[in-house]
């Protein structure tokens, strides 16, 4: 079902009708908002939690395909985590034709499905309609009541990633993620002849979109926090500058920085109206600040060495950034307006790429160490220090808008090195490949989709 | 058109408005050849004629490295900057952009940076020799531009390096 849509055209961006929710009232069998259907993330759960999701029943035959297609997508972003195990179809006793009917528990237990979604999609005209409801196999109950999304056609796999987000948060008590897109560098060509261009996608890989082409080098996006804009690097004019786009639209602009200076490493604030960037003139970089409004702009370092690759903290009270003033790369913290910055890492090696978690609680970061590249977190007072991946090389970690997941780059090594996004839970488990067409570089998750 | 542009905008500078199309900035993007291998920029004329890019390029030597994550120019860098700036002297009608570059074991933004101050670096020693500071830019590709791509120390030893590229006229 996946589409490369390969020109500019953003419809899957602006054609949507966002999903109305609506409770369903209660079924049959009683509702337990607190039932023992449960995986808490932070122990360490070894064993996924068996679940099955059978194809949601039609309404017509024309819905069939919806009702096929929304139980993979819904089964893939489960199973995804690394956190639920799909038991299928083919092993499933039941079938459920009617939505409404009572659930045959004791099938679901035979086979040890211990959570089970069921649900219908009705289609009328363009527009889709689809109920579901998550049970307790084991309880015999359902976990909180059933609800109902509406929406387009053509916005069917999103709906199918909130049926999933909603049961990821019962079930777990974390917030939703999957309902997010990824900006990313698309790249094509051998290492010495490398063509980038900007890309937007769904976090599972699906629809992809490109926002440039690849006659100018294009570095390191980064989503506005509403998700409808993107700062990124672009050599266009012939030396690094930033450039603002809308997402929606595929217009953008630069942003006036110093005459005679190179610019990188943008990000927005968490109220969007301010960008926090790197500037390069003379030999030094520094890290200033940008109103977007005024372009007013604000020196926020003053040093000889090498400061860049700013952060924000979710409250917007505090920057952390790299800088080479020690020595080596390192990472610090520095009030948002600028100021005293103290130094957060400290084991062997050198630290850079910080990205503050979304949840505030933690830091990501690239550190090199003897050779290798790792993804890590640290607690904001650099305590905690947690290397989730080893390679060759890997950088620029990004968070998912839950704060659970971290997406990053891996480059392979050698002749025929090619960049590939991964995903890794900040336990360190689940590491696998994000589906790419092409090779992927510089991922920045969006933030959950309204 | 458009390589006829890209090569345009080394040979003459000034055609470089000709070629770009702001109304059509997105689709026709003209782009200086980034970093690209052997970075001829002007290169023309032959070797044997001591006023020709070719021969700046292959007898002056366009190109100097550097070690891990220094900027410091060694001796050999700064014989090479040495006959660059005695040659720019004499050859007033060129202009050069100084390109630097990073190998792959390092993250992105730093190695911007890096490769700004590896082009800064042999900027300000060329000035010290006496090139007119008007006449020379910088541009850093970071790791994204290698001359090799294999990777051992051998071919990162290549890619630490600043590209003075030739371009004909003082374009302000």
């Amino acid at each position: 079902m996946r589409r490369a849509v390969q020109s500019f055209l953003p419809a899957a961006l602006t054609a949507l009708i966002l999903p109305i929710m609506m409770a369903l009232t209660a079924p049959t069998t009683v509702s337990a908002q607190q039932g023992p259907l449960r995986i808490e993330i932070t122990d360490g759960v070894i064993e996924p939690m068996p679940f099955a999701v059978p194809d949601f029943v039609p309404q017509s035959e024309a819905a069939a395909e919806y009702g096929t297609s929304l139980a993979r997508v819904i089964a893939s972003d489960l199973s995804g985590t690394g956190l639920f195990r799909e038991i299928p179809a083919s092993a499933h006793i039941s079938t459920v034709s009617d939505f409404g009917a009572p659930v045959q528990f004791a099938d679901w237990k035979t086979i040890n499905a211990q959570a089970l979604i069921t649900g219908s999609v009705a289609l009328s005209g363009d527009r889709l309609t689809v109920q579901f409801r998550i049970y307790d196999v084991f309880s015999g109950v359902e976990v909180g009541s059933g609800l109902q999304f509406v929406g387009t056609t053509e916005g069917w796999r999103r709906m199918a990633h909130k049926v999933a987000d909603t049961v990821y948060s019962r079930i777990t008590g974390e917030a939703p993620y999957f309902d997010s897109r990824v900006v990313f560098v698309s790249e094509s060509g051998p290492k010495n002849d490398r063509r980038k261009r900007l890309a937007v996608m769904d976090y599972d890989g699906a629809n992809i979109q490109y926002l440039t082409d690849s006659n100018a080098l294009v570095l390191a996006p980064r989503f506005s926090p509403t998700g409808d804009r993107v700062l990124y690097t672009s050599y266009e004019s012939g030396v690094p500058r930033i450039y603002v786009m809308d997402v929606g639209q595929v217009q953008r602009r630069v942003l006036e920085t110093q005459e005679g200076s190179m610019s990188f490493a943008p990000r927005f604030s968490p109220n969007g109206r301010t960008v926090v960037f790197s500037q390069a003139q003379g030999g030094n970089t520094d890290i200033f600040s940008m109103d977007l409004a005024t372009g007013a702009r604000t020196r926020l370092t003053n040093a000889p060495s090498i400061e860049t690759a700013p952060s924000y903290s979710p409250d917007g009270s505090q920057i952390v950034f790299e800088s080479d003033r020690s020595g080596g790369q390192q990472l610090y913290i520095m009030p948002a307006g600028g100021g005293e910055a103290r130094r957060i890492s400290s084991g062997a090696g050198r630290y850079g790429t910080p990205v503050w978690s979304p949840r505030g609680d933690l830091i990501a970061f690239t550190k090199q160490n003897n050779g290798r590249f790792h993804i890590g977190v640290m607690r904001t007072d650099g305590t905690g220090e947690r290397l989730l991946t080893a390679s060759f090389l890997d950088e620029g970690p990004t968070w998912s808008p839950n704060g659970r997941v971290i997406m990053f780059t891996r480059e392979s090594q050698g002749t025929e090195g090619r960049a590939q996004l991964y995903s890794v839970d900040i336990s360190g488990r689940n590491l696998k490949p994000v589906p790419t067409p092409d090779g992927a570089s510089d991922p920045a998750w969006s933030p959950l989709q309204q | 058109m458009k390589s006829a542009c890209r090569l345009a905008v080394f040979l003459v500078a000034g055609l470089l408005a000709a070629c770009s199309n702001k109304d059509d900035a997105l689709n026709d993007i003209t782009t200086p050849a980034p970093g690209s291998v052997g970075a001829i920029g002007g290169a023309g004329g032959s070797a044997a004629d001591p006023r020709s890019p070719v021969y700046f390029q292959q007898a002056v030597g366009d190109r100097v490295f550097f070690l891990v994550d220094e900027s410091t120019l060694n001796d050999a860098a700064r014989q090479t900057l040495n006959g660059q700036a005695t040659w720019l002297i004499q050859n007033p009608d060129y202009t050069a952009t100084i390109e630097g570059h990073a190998d792959e074991q390092g993250t992105r933004e730093y190695n911007v940076a890096l490769g700004e101050r590896r082009a800064n670096a042999a900027r300000e020693y060329l000035i010290s020799r006496g090139v007119a500071a008007n006449r020379l830019r910088t541009v850093s590709y970071g790791k994204e531009r290698p001359v090799e791509i294999c990777s051992v120390e051998a071919c990162y030893a290549k890619n630490r390096r600043a590209v003075t590229v030739l371009a004909a006229g003082l374009t302000g």
